[in-house]
């Protein structure tokens, strides 16, 4: 141990709000709004971290006489797997929260982007973050910025009561005692390098399973997004408005990703890229939409202007990148729409959560999975305050969790966990085993990862920022081996998770695959939560 | 990835090391430049160039970093062209600027009076 290391930061507050994105931010908000004192701990820098802040997102606000239809056209496309209750509040919620943060320092959609999206006011990803930022300082909760989490405090009742960390820019530990813990630490891309996703571990799904919560829909975290080549720019937006072409000049396809295929993943833009290189150019733009996609997509041109490519006349070379359950929807199972875990005192929200009940098997790109975020943070924000504020005093935690990967011993030359990674990566990243799965691939995948994990248990893991390091690459690990764990027990293809030995989908398979464990997960099938699914 | 900063330009604020999401920058010993310590953390996200009030840093587009004699090293070139701080300008940040609430700012912040032929 360093002398920093004996010396930790020590607080005590009521809600502790885990992660800085616009999920960590809401349930800031609702928790001071409701009364408790807030302390939000950030791995990187709230205001500029996690996905929303370098992608800037479209919400999905829907006006209150649309929304059965919209459940009802969700729950299709899920494939059976939604539920209303979820549904509902997360139109009702993103509709009365957001679009209020979205008028007061966004501007109004125009030409293309009111014809896609409707009238309603946009924010870039920046701007809405530093505001998300602004809001919560003044609303009195407290920020640790580059203060990542590394694991639960649970008291003698097994109660979630707070969590601890690294101030990894000052090597100094710090521990935190709270009456009620939101998990926000976003999704898990396996450092794919999937647009602002390098924080993205699944330490939240980690530190959630450590005290007994489950996971669920795994399976569905292998959708891929379309990137310029060499960048990580996955927009998906001026991407309809594309041809592509192979390299003979040959049409792939036109307009593939429209709403139905970009929400179960571009089969034939796959296909083609796995056969050889894929090209754009969004040449299906009038002068004007040109002018709208420029205006109004600032990081992408960005990107395209530094390339010195003009994309609506010129062809692009494109690649897909992974985004895992980012833009999938598998994450931390939760028993209602506040986002609770199932565990005493710990609610999960935003991407570190399940969101099969919004978008089931299909991915939550495009806007359900924003609109989650303003939804379950808040409602998790309040449910924990009131949780906290129910009790005058507590117990001390008394024992911490969160030990993969993180013993004290020191390392020496090359930092073992690299490896770790390395391997994560090689078995997660690659397109055509994870995008078109099979028993075979998917049990020798998972071999490797078991045979990877008994190793890690091992690893010493060294000190301040090397053990962040570790807790990530154990992060990664754990949440590959739940994805190949539910891929393998899922024999269908439904949505997302493509089977190729078994390419139709099951009636009897519309369900939850639930995992359960960290070192021996164990899975558990549980049907949907809709007798009948809309058809 | 983060290539360059204009040493030129920089105050030495520091502001670059506490925004970066992903820890890429350590100060400089006794000050001045930030050092761009952890390249192969940076996530091409161009937050930090974003934010420095003083337009000194590029982040070139690709995933991985340039070769020295890239385009995207050209220090020169990218602060003569105007490159330099043009992410920023776009957001509607910095000195004298807001973000767009209009259309009519949006589109003459991003340099466009009408429809792009
Ligand atoms: C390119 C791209 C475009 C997208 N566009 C859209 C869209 O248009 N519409 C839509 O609905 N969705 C979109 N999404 C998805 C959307 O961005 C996410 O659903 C959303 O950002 C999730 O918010 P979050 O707060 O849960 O997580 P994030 O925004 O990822 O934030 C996670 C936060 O947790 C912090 N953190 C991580 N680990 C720890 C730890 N151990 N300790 C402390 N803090 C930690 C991170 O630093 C970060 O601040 C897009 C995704 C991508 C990749
Ligand atoms: S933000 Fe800009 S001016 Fe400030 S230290 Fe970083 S590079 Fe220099
Ligand atoms: S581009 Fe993003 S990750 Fe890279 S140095 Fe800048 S802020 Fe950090």
């Amino acid at each position: 141990m360093t002398p920093r290391e004996r010396d930790p930061l020590r607080v005590t507050t009521d809600v502790l709000v885990v992660g800085g994105g616009p999920a960590a931010t809401w349930a800031a908000l609702a928790a001071r709004a409701a009364g408790a004192e807030v302390l939000l701990v950030d791995k990187g820098y709230c205001g500029t971290s996690g996905v929303t802040a370098s992608a800037g997102t479209t919400h999905w606000l829907v006006p209150p006489k649309h929304r059965a239809a919209a459940a009802a056209e969700r729950d299709r496309r899920g494939a059976g797997l939604t539920d209303p209750a979820y549904l509902d509040r997360t139109m009702d919620q993103s509709w009365r929260r957001y679009q209020p943060v979205a008028a007061a320092i966004g501007y109004p959609a125009t030409g293309y982007f009111r014809d896609v999206l409707g009238e309603r006011h946009l924010v870039q990803g920046p701007v809405y973050m530093k505001e998300m930022r602004r809001r919560v300082r003044r609303a009195g909760a407290r920020i640790l910025d580059h203060a990542p989490a590394l694991g639960l405090l649970r008291d003698g009742d097994g109660q979630v009561r707070g969590a601890r960390g690294v101030l990894r820019q000052e090597d100094r530990a710090w521990s935190a005692t709270a009456g009620g813990v939101v998990l926000a630490t976003g999704g898990c891309a396996f450092r794919s390098g999937a647009l602002g996703s390098h924080v993205n571990t699944g330490d939240g799904l980690l530190m959630a399973a450590e005290v007994g919560a489950a996971l669920s829909g795994m399976e569905f975290s292998n959708y891929y997004g379309l990137s310029p080549a060499g960048a990580a720019m996955e927009k998906n937006l001026y991407f309809r408005t594309a041809t592509y072409t192979d390299a003979d000049g040959a049409v792939v396809a036109e307009d593939p990703d429209e709403i139905g295929a970009m929400v179960t993943g571009r089969v034939a833009l796959m296909r083609a890229r796995l056969a050889g290189p894929l090209y754009a150019v969004l040449d299906r733009t009038t002068p004007a939409h040109r002018a709208d996609l420029r205006a109004q997509t600032a990081n992408a041109f960005l990107v395209f202007d530094r390339l010195g490519i003009d994309p609506f006349r010129q062809r692009f070379e494109v690649d897909f990148v992974l985004e895992g359950t980012i833009r999938g929807s598998g994450g931390v199972r939760t028993l209602d729409p506040s986002g609770w875990t199932g565990v005493p005192g710990l609610w999960a929200a935003g991407d570190t959560a399940s969101r099969e009940p919004l978008v089931g098997a299909s991915s939550g790109a495009g806007a359900p999975n924003s609109s989650w975020t303003v939804a379950s943070g808040s409602l998790a924000g309040s449910a924990a305050a009131r949780h906290a504020l129910a009790s005058a005093t507590w117990p001390a935690p008394a024992a911490g969790t969160g030990t993969a990967g993180v013993s004290a011993g020191r390392t020496r030359g090359r930092r073992p966990w690299r490896d770790v990674v390395d391997t994560v990566q090689a078995v997660m990243l690659p397109m055509a085993p994870n995008a078109f799965r099979s028993a075979g691939t998917l049990a020798a995948g998972l071999r490797r990862l078991d045979a990877t994990w008994r190793e890690l248990r091992e690893l010493p893991a060294g000190t301040g920022r090397q053990q962040v390091e570790a807790r990530e690459a154990a992060a990664m690990l754990a949440a590959a081996r739940w994805v190949q764990h539910s891929a393998l027990a899922r024999t269908e293809s439904r949505g997302l998770h493509r089977r190729l030995d078994h390419p139709g989908t099951d009636s009897a398979q519309r369900g939850h695959v639930l995992v359960h464990g960290v070192d021996h997960p164990v899975v558990q099938r549980i049907p949907a939560i809709r007798k009948d699914p809309v058809r | 990835m983060i290539e360059l900063i204009s040493a030129e330009r920089c105050i030495g604020c520091d502001l670059c090391i506490r925004v970066c999401p992903t820890d890429v920058f350590d100060a400089a010993a006794g000050g001045g430049v930030p050092v761009i310590a952890r390249q192969d953390d940076c996530q091409t996200c161009f937050m930090c160039e974003s934010r420095c009030p003083v337009d000194a840093m590029y982040v070139a587009p690709l995933r991985t970093p340039a070769p020295a004699d890239s385009v995207h090293r050209d220090l020169d070139r990218l602060a003569a062209d105007g490159t330099l701080g043009s992410y920023r300008a776009r957001l509607g940040w910095g000195h004298g600027r807001r973000p767009p609430r209009t259309s009519e700012q949006l589109y003459a912040i991003a340099g466009l009076t009408g429809p792009e032929r």
